[in-house]
């Protein structure tokens, strides 16, 4: 459903992204993971066109994303994303954070908006929080909120940038819970992410990168049990060594 | 000096400093207000915009207003604007323009650089994130800016808009020049024609500072109750 090929991307003279490639079926969970500063959220962020890329080819169900002709807005509204600092909108209620792109993109009536809008927030244990505002909520709540948001677009696929990171310990648990619910219904995913527990869990396949490079692609078992990379060997002894 | 201070002289002239001067003064104040925030706002998104050319104008515009003192401009729109009407419209004689139409343009004008620097400082607070949230979720850039950015810096920037606004208010009086009357300019009138110089300037130095102290008391009430809970 999507395919990355030989993307390179430069910060100025800095290569940021170097002839990365890869694919993601349909229904496939795919979790990217490196040292910070490897490329992994440029990556992600290059799928739904909210990061140019100056070489290479992304395809996403069909529609090439480098295409200047490409209508990139059209094409974002069907690919959900959850950020790492949630990135909610604090001047609207919960359940208005959920509708407004479900009314100003898709043009939904607003009652209806606001009915898928709160069933949800059921999905994701948040009903009775809809009349709140973003900063009214804890951490957890937040991103729980925004992968709803994101699912409100009924997404044909969800990319997810670091969505733990900026969680407190006690609140990974609950976001990882609806991440691993929503990977369980067959959607198709790709997670930046440290947490290797997740990898384990639900993922297909673990895709490793470093320094712009995507060093490993294989399949969950694969890479936790032989990682072929010296690299890659490194940095799961790291991280799982706490 | 104050052996003779009739201040009676106020309480007789009051329906015209309030009806005639302060009734301007106020309609100015609002109206190049409201329409300031507006041309300010929308040369804030030029300004931001990657349109090199139109954040060229925009930016320039904005810098001249501001290097220049609000009496010249004030001039320069009086006495010239009818002389561009003419050229434009290739008439035979300068277009009257109208002294208070003068004023208003003068002062929407002027102002909307200075509200531009605030919008623009306002946009720029929000965080990026939040324009990568609209578009992720597939929003243009006007349904961006008009539901997420603009409201959050619209809101964040409420205070200092409202505090520009008291400024312009006492800035109005400057429409002498141009020989509008404004509330100053009322007050100065019956003081030279009653020679009740101490009494007029006297009330009307309180009644300038009464209005922009309650305004600047009202801002601080009022920015408690819109902040956004972070």
């Amino acid at each position: 459903m999507i395919t990355i090929s030989n993307v390179s991307k430069w910060y100025g003279k800095v290569q940021v992204l170097n002839k990365c490639t890869t694919k993601i079926a349909k229904g496939e969970v795919v979790v990217v993971c490196g040292p910070s500063g490897s490329g992994k959220s440029t990556l992600i962020k290059c799928v739904n066109g909210l990061e140019p890329f100056e070489e290479g080819k992304i395809v996403v169900d069909g529609i090439s994303v480098g295409d200047p002709k490409t209508k990139l807005p059209k094409l974002r509204a069907r690919i959900g994303m959850v950020f790492q600092h949630f990135e909610l909108f604090p001047h609207l209620s919960v359940i208005r954070n959920l509708s407004l792109a479900q009314i100003k993109v898709l043009g939904r009536d607003a009652a209806a908006a606001v009915e898928n809008g709160m069933r949800l927030l059921d999905r994701v244990g948040l009903r009775e929080h809809a009349t709140k505002f973003p900063g009214q909520l804890s951490g957890g709540q937040q991103q729980r909120v925004a992968i709803a948001r994101a699912l409100a677009m009924d997404p044909i696929a969800m990319l997810f940038d670091e969505p733990t990171s900026a969680l407190d310990p006690e609140m990974i648990k609950e976001v990882l819970d609806v991440m691993v619910a929503l990977a369980k219904d067959g959607m198709t995913m790709i997670v930046v992410t440290h947490e290797m527990g997740f990898a384990r869990q639900v993922a297909n396949r673990v895709v490793f990168m470093d320094k712009g490079d995507i060093v490993e692609d294989a399949p969950t078992a694969e890479f936790f049990a032989t990682p072929r990379s010296e690299r890659a060997q490194m940095f799961l002894s790291k991280i799982l060594h706490n | 000096m104050f052996t003779n201070i009739d201040w009676d002289v106020i309480l007789r002239s009051l329906p015209y400093l309030f009806f005639d001067g302060m009734r301007f003064t106020v309609t100015l104040t609002l109206l190049a207000t409201a329409v300031g925030i507006v041309i300010g706002t929308v040369l804030a998104m030029l300004r931001l915009s990657n349109l090199p050319g139109l954040s060229l104008v925009a930016g320039s515009y904005v810098n001249l207003i501001r290097s220049m003192p609000l009496v010249l401009v004030i001039f320069w729109f009086f006495f010239l604007v009818p002389y561009i009407g003419q050229w434009v419209t290739g008439g035979s004689r300068p277009i009257q323009v109208g002294a208070f139409w003068s004023a208003l343009v003068t002062f929407t004008l002027f102002e909307a650089a200075y509200f531009c620097e605030i919008m623009r400082a306002g946009i720029q607070s929000i965080p990026r994130g939040q324009v990568q949230a609209g578009q992720a979720l597939g929003m243009s850039y006007a349904t961006t800016m008009g539901y997420i950015i603009l409201p959050q810096a619209f809101r964040n920037m409420v205070p200092v808009l409202l505090t520009q606004t008291i400024i312009l208010f006492q800035d109005t009086s400057l429409v002498y020049v141009i020989s509008v009357t404004d509330f100053l300019g009322a007050a100065s009138k019956i003081a030279q024609r009653d020679g009740r110089l101490v009494e007029m300037y006297l009330f009307a130095a309180i009644i300038y500072f009464v209005i922009s102290l309650a305004a600047s008391r009202g801002v601080r009430r009022l920015q408690h109750r819109i902040a956004i809970i972070h």
